[in-house]
C-alpha cells in the first residue's frame, strides 16, 4: 500500500535533521496559520499563487530562491564547522549525514538558489526591457515555476522523510547505482531534479521565444539591452542543455527501477557515458547562470558610470561566443579519466579560449566605468566587487584548465576554492547586484542603502577569508568530501575557512536586516517617480510597481538605451503633451493551472520515489485533467477599460514630467 | 509621426536589402505559440539524440545476448515504417480541414490517423512483448536496454501524441474551431510529424544499421 514507506523512514535517531525539520515545519504552520487567521488566504491565491503576471512570478522565483539560499547556507556552515574540528577526529557529524549534507549543499545551491534567482530576475525584468505586456506564455511560466518549487519541496521532504543522496551533486554512477545506494537518497535526487528541469525548461522555451519574438516596435536585435541579450543566450542554452539532464536522469532511474545496464558494472554498461552525459549537460549550465549575471553587470556599470556601455556590440559578439564555446569543453571535468593526450589537449585550448570573450566582458566594463561619474551605491558595488573576484576566479580556472596541471590539482580544495570563486563571485554577486538594481522597480521603494553596504562588505570579505585558504589547502594536497583528515598542515586553514563562513554570516544577517529596515521605512524610500536610478533602459520608462499591463503604450524604440533617449529628447523639447489617446488593453486571466500541477506533480515525484504506484496514476491522471481542464475554458483574457488605464497612467507620467522639468532646470 | 517614419523606411528598403530594417513589433499569438513549440520540438529532438548517442555506444555492448540482427525482423519494421509515414499524410489532413473549418474530414483524418498511430503502437508493443517474452528483455544487456529506451522513448512519444490527438478530436467537438484550439492543433501536428522524423531516425540508425551488423 505504501510502497518502502514506514516508520524506519523518519530519524528519530538522528536529532539533527529532526530538530531542523521540526523547527521549518513549526515555523511554516505558523505561517499558514497567521494567513488564514489574518484573512490574507484569498489575497495570496488571487494575487500571487494563481497569478500568471510575469513580475509577481519573478518575484516568487526570487523568494523560493532566498529561502533556499539559507538551507544551503546552513549546510555550508555546517561543512566547514566540520572540517575545522574533525583533526584526527570523527568531529561532531556522522560520515551518512556528512555525506548526504554536501550532497544537498551542491544540489540546492545551483538548481534551487542560482536558477531560481537568476529565472526569476529573467521573468521579473525582460519583458518591461523589451518594452511588451507580458513573456510569450504567460500561463505555462506559472507552471514552470510551480513545478520548481515541486522539487525544492521533495529536496527538503528528504530531510525528514527518509534520506538525501550520498554521492555528490551530480550522482556519479556507479556509486548512485542500486548496489551502491540502496536507499531513496538518488531517487530523491533524481525525482526532484527531473520535475524541477521541466519547470526550468519551461521557462528557457517561454523566455527564448519572448525575447526573439515579442519586441516592442524599433526594438531591433542591436538595440536590446545587454541583459535581454544575456538571457536570450542563457535560455537557449537552457532548451539545449536540459534535455541532456533529463535523459541522463531517466537512464539513471531505468539503471535504479528496472535493471537496465546504461551506467552499470555488468552486462556492458559504460559509467564513461554517464560523465560525458551529465558534464555535456553540466557544463553549459555554469554558463546559464553566469551569463544572467553578466548581464546585470553590463546593466548595473553603464547606470552607475552615467555612461553607455563601452562596446555593445563586441559584448553581444561575446556573449553569444561564450554561448556557442561552452558546449564544447565538457570533457575538462575528466582530464584524469583517461581520454588521452590529444582529447585532452583539444578540450583543454578550448577551455581556456573561452576566457578570451570573458576577458572581453570585463575591459568592456572597465571602459565604460573609464570617464564616467560613477556612484558607488550598493548594486555598483556588488558590480566592482565581482570584477576583482571573478578575475581571480576566472585565472585558476585557467590554471586547471592545463591538463597536467589539472593531474595534481583534479578532486582537491583548489578545484572547490575554484568554482566557489566564480558561482559566489560570479552569479550570487550578480543576483544580489540585481537584486538591490531591481527592488525599487519590483516594489516601488528603495532597500536601505547602509545595510546593503553593510552587507556586502562583510559579503565580500567573508568570502575571501573562506575560499583564499581552500585555494592552499587545495596546494598542499587536501581533497574535496573529507569528513575527517590526518594532516596537521591542513588543519590552520580550516580554522581560517571556518572563521570567514562566520564572517559571510554576518554578511546574510546584514542582507535579511536590510530586508526588514526597507519595509519599516518604506514610505520613506518610496520611489515615485519609477527611475530611482537614472537608469537607461525601458524598465525605468514605467511606474513603480509596474501596472500589470506594464505600459499604456507599446514604447517606439529608436536607438539603443531607449529610455536614456527619451529622456533627453523629452528634455529638449517642450514638456507639454496632449493627452495620449488611451486604448482598452487585453491581458491572460490568472488561472490556478500552475499551483495545481505541481500539486500532482509533487504527490507523483513523491509516490516515484517510495514506490507507491498507485499514488503515481492518482498524480499523473490529476495532471493530465489539469491540463484537460485548461483547455477547455472559454475565456482566457480580460479587458482592462481605457478610462482606467488613463487613470493609473495619469499619476505615472504627473511624476515623470516633474521628474524631467526639474533635471532640466538643472 | 512614428508611423510615417517606419512606413519611409519600408519604402527606402522594399526588399530588407538593408541593414536596418526596423523591428515591427511583437508578432501574432499564431506565430509566437507556433514558434515556441518548434522551440521545444528542438529540445525534444535533443533529448533523443542523447538516447541515440547511448545506443551507438553501447550497440555492441551484447554481453554474450542476442545482437541486433539477430533479433529484428525486418518486416514489422517496415509496416510500422509505412503506418507512421501514412499518419503523417492523414494529420496533415487533418490539419488542411481545420485550416478550411471542415468538420467531416477534419475527423475522418484524425480518426484515421489516431487508427495508424495504434497499428504501430500494437506492433511495437507485441516486438518489445515478444523479446522480454524470449529473456531477451532490456536487463539483459547494455545493447538492449538502450534499444528499449530509444525504441521505448518514441513509442511512449506516440503514445502521449494518442492522448493528446483525442483531446483534439474532443476539442473540435465541444468548442469548435475556435482560435485557441486550431493553435493546439497545429502543435499537434508539429508534434506528430516531428515523431515521424525521429522515427526516420530511428529506423535507419536501429534497424537498417542493426540488421547489417
Amino acid at each position: 500500500m505504501l510502497g518502502k514507506l514506514d516508520w524506519s523512514a523518519i530519524p528519530f535517531d538522528q536529532p539533527i535533521p529532526l530538530v531542523a525539520g521540526g523547527v521549518v515545519l513549526v515555523a511554516i504552520l505558523g505561517v499558514l496559520a497567521w494567513v488564514v487567521v489574518r484573512g490574507h488566504l484569498p489575497y495570496l491565491w488571487h494575487e500571487w499563487i494563481t497569478s500568471v503576471d510575469h513580475k509577481r512570478i519573478g518575484v516568487m522565483y526570487i523568494l523560493l530562491a532566498s529561502v533556499m539560499l539559507l538551507r544551503g547556507g546552513s549546510d555550508a556552515i555546517m561543512m566547514r564547522i566540520q572540517q575545522a574540528v574533525a583533526y584526527q577526529s570523527q568531529g561532531y557529524l556522522p560520515p551518512e549525514h556528512y555525506n548526504q549534507i554536501f550532497s544537498a549543499h551542491g544540489t540546492i545551491m545551483i538548481f534551487f538558489v542560482a536558477m531560481p534567482f537568476v529565472i526569476g530576475l529573467m521573468n521579473l525584468v525582460v519583458p518591461l526591457q523589451l518594452g511588451v505586456r507580458d513573456v510569450a506564455f504567460p500561463t505555462l511560466n506559472s507552471v514552470g515555476f510551480w513545478l520548481t518549487a515541486t522539487g525544492a519541496l521533495l529536496v527538503n521532504l528528504s530531510l525528514v522523510i527518509g534520506e538525501f543522496a550520498r554521492t555528490g551533486w551530480l550522482a556519479f554512477p556507479p556509486l548512485s547505482g542500486l548496489s551502491y545506494s540502496p536507499g531513496v537518497g538518488v531517487d530523491y535526487y533524481a525525482w526532484s531534479l527531473q520535475i524541477s528541469g521541466v519547470g526550468t525548461l519551461v521557462a528557457g522555451i517561454n523566455l527564448v521565444t519572448t525575447v526573439l519574438k515579442l519586441r516592442t516596435k524599433g526594438m531591433n536585435y542591436l538595440r536590446m539591452p545587454m541583459f535581454c541579450w544575456t538571457t536570450l543566450a542563457s535560455n537557449l542554452l537552457i532548451v539545449a542543455a536540459f534535455p541532456i539532464l533529463t535523459a541522463t536522469l531517466a537512464m539513471l532511474l531505468l539503471d535504479r527501477y528496472l535493471g537496465f545496464h546504461f551506467f552499470t558494472n555488468e552486462a556492458g554498461g559504460n559509467v564513461m557515458m554517464f560523465m560525458n552525459l551529465i558534464w555535456a549537460w553540466g557544463h553549459p549550465e555554469v554558463y546559464i547562470l553566469v551569463l544572467p549575471a553578466f548581464g546585470i553587470f553590463s546593466e548595473v556599470v553603464s547606470t552607475f558610470s552615467g555612461k553607455a556601455l563601452f562596446g555593445y556590440r563586441s559584448m553581444v559578439l561575446a556573449t553569444m561566443a561564450i554561448c556557442v564555446i561552452s558546449f564544447m569543453v565538457w570533457l575538462h571535468h575528466f582530464f584524469t579519466m583517461g581520454a588521452g593526450p590529444d582529447v585532452n589537449a583539444i578540450f583543454g585550448i578550448a577551455s581556456m579560449i573561452i576566457a578570451v570573450p570573458t576577458g572581453v566582458k570585463i575591459y568592456n566594463w572597465l571602459f565604460t566605468m573609464y570617464g564616467g561619474r560613477i556612484r558607488f551605491a550598493t548594486p555598483m558595488l556588488w558590480a566592482v566587487g565581482f570584477m576583482v573576484t571573478f578575475i581571480i576566479g576566472g585565472l585558476t580556472g585557467v590554471l586547471v584548465a592545463v591538463p597536467p596541471a589539472d593531474f595534481m590539482l583534479h578532486n582537491s580544495m583548489f578545484l572547490v576554492a575554484h568554482f566557489h570563486n566564480v558561482i559566489i563571485g560570479g552569479v550570487l554577486f550578480g543576483a544580489f547586484a540585481g537584486f538591490e538594481y531591481w527592488f525599487p522597480k519590483a516594489f516601488g521603494f528603495r532597500l536601505d542603502e547602509r545595510w546593503g553596504k553593510a552587507a556586502f562588505w562583510f559579503t565580500f570579505v567573508g568570502f575571501y577569508v573562506t575560499f583564499m585558504p581552500l585555494y592552499i589547502a587545495g596546494m598542499l594536497g587536501m581533497t574535496r568530501r573529507l569528513q575527517h583528515y590526518d594532516v596537521a598542515a591542513w588543519r590552520p586553514w580550516m580554522f581560517v575557512a571556518a572563521f570567514g563562513m562566520a564572517v559571510l554570516s554576518v554578511g546574510v544577517i546584514c542582507q535579511i536586516m536590510q530586508l526588514v529596515v526597507s519595509i519599516r521605512n518604506r514610505e520613506a524610500l518610496r520611489d515615485r517617480t519609477g527611475d530611482p536610478w537614472d537608469g537607461r533602459s525601458l524598465e525605468w520608462a514605467t511606474s513603480s510597481p509596474p501596472p500589470v499591463f506594464n505600459f499604456a503604450f507599446n514604447p517606439d524604440v529608436r536607438g539603443e538605451d531607449a529610455y536614456w533617449d527619451m529622456k533627453a529628447k523629452a528634455q529638449q523639447q517642450s514638456l507639454e503633451h496632449d493627452e495620449p489617446e488611451y486604448q482598452d488593453i487585453e491581458m491572460p486571466r490568472n488561472s490556478p493551472t500552475g499551483f495545481v500541477c505541481a500539486f500532482f506533480a509533487t504527490i507523483m515525484g513523491f509516490a516515484l520515489i517510495w514506490h507507491i504506484w498507485w499514488m503515481v496514476m492518482v498524480g499523473g491522471v490529476g495532471a493530465f485533467a489539469t491540463f484537460v481542464v485548461f483547455a477547455w475554458r472559454d475565456h482566457d483574457e480580460y479587458v482592462i477599460p481605457a478610462a482606467e488605464v488613463a487613470r493609473i497612467d495619469r499619476v505615472n507620467l504627473e511624476e515623470r514630467r516633474s521628474l524631467v522639468s526639474m533635471a532640466g532646470a538643472v | 509621426m512614428s508611423m510615417t517614419a517606419t512606413a519611409g523606411h519600408a519604402h527606402a528598403d522594399p526588399h530588407h536589402i538593408g541593414l536596418v530594417i526596423e523591428h515591427p513589433g511583437p508578432a501574432s499569438k499564431r506565430i509566437v505559440t507556433a514558434y515556441g513549440f518548434w522551440v521545444f520540438l528542438l529540445s525534444d529532438i535533443v533529448m533523443f539524440s542523447c538516447f541515440f548517442a547511448a545506443y551507438a555506444v553501447l550497440v555492441h555492448q551484447t554481453a554474450d545476448g542476442p545482437k541486433g540482427s539477430e533479433i529484428f525482423e525486418q518486416r514489422n519494421v517496415a509496416i510500422e515504417t509505412v503506418c507512421l509515414l501514412l499518419s503523417s499524410f492523414t494529420c496533415g489532413m487533418a490539419s488542411i480541414a481545420a485550416d478550411v473549418r471542415n468538420r467531416f474530414w477534419f475527423y475522418l483524418g484524425m480518426t484515421v490517423t489516431c487508427v495508424l498511430g495504434l497499428i504501430f503502437l500494437v506492433i511495437e508493443f507485441r516486438e518489445f512483448a515478444d523479446l522480454v517474452a524470449r529473456g531477451y528483455g532490456p536487463s539483459r544487456s547494455a545493447f538492449l536496454s538502450s534499444f528499449f529506451s530509444l525504441v521505448g522513448c518514441h513509442g511512449l512519444h506516440v503514445s502521449a501524441g494518442v492522448l493528446w490527438l483525442l483531446t483534439m478530436m474532443a476539442q473540435v467537438f465541444a468548442k469548435g474551431f475556435r482560435a485557441d484550439v486550431l493553435r493546439r492543433m497545429m502543435c499537434f501536428a508539429l508534434f506528430w510529424h516531428a515523431l515521424d522524423i525521429i522515427w526516420v531516425g530511428v529506423f535507419s540508425v536501429v534497424y537498417l544499421l542493426g540488421s547489417a551488423v
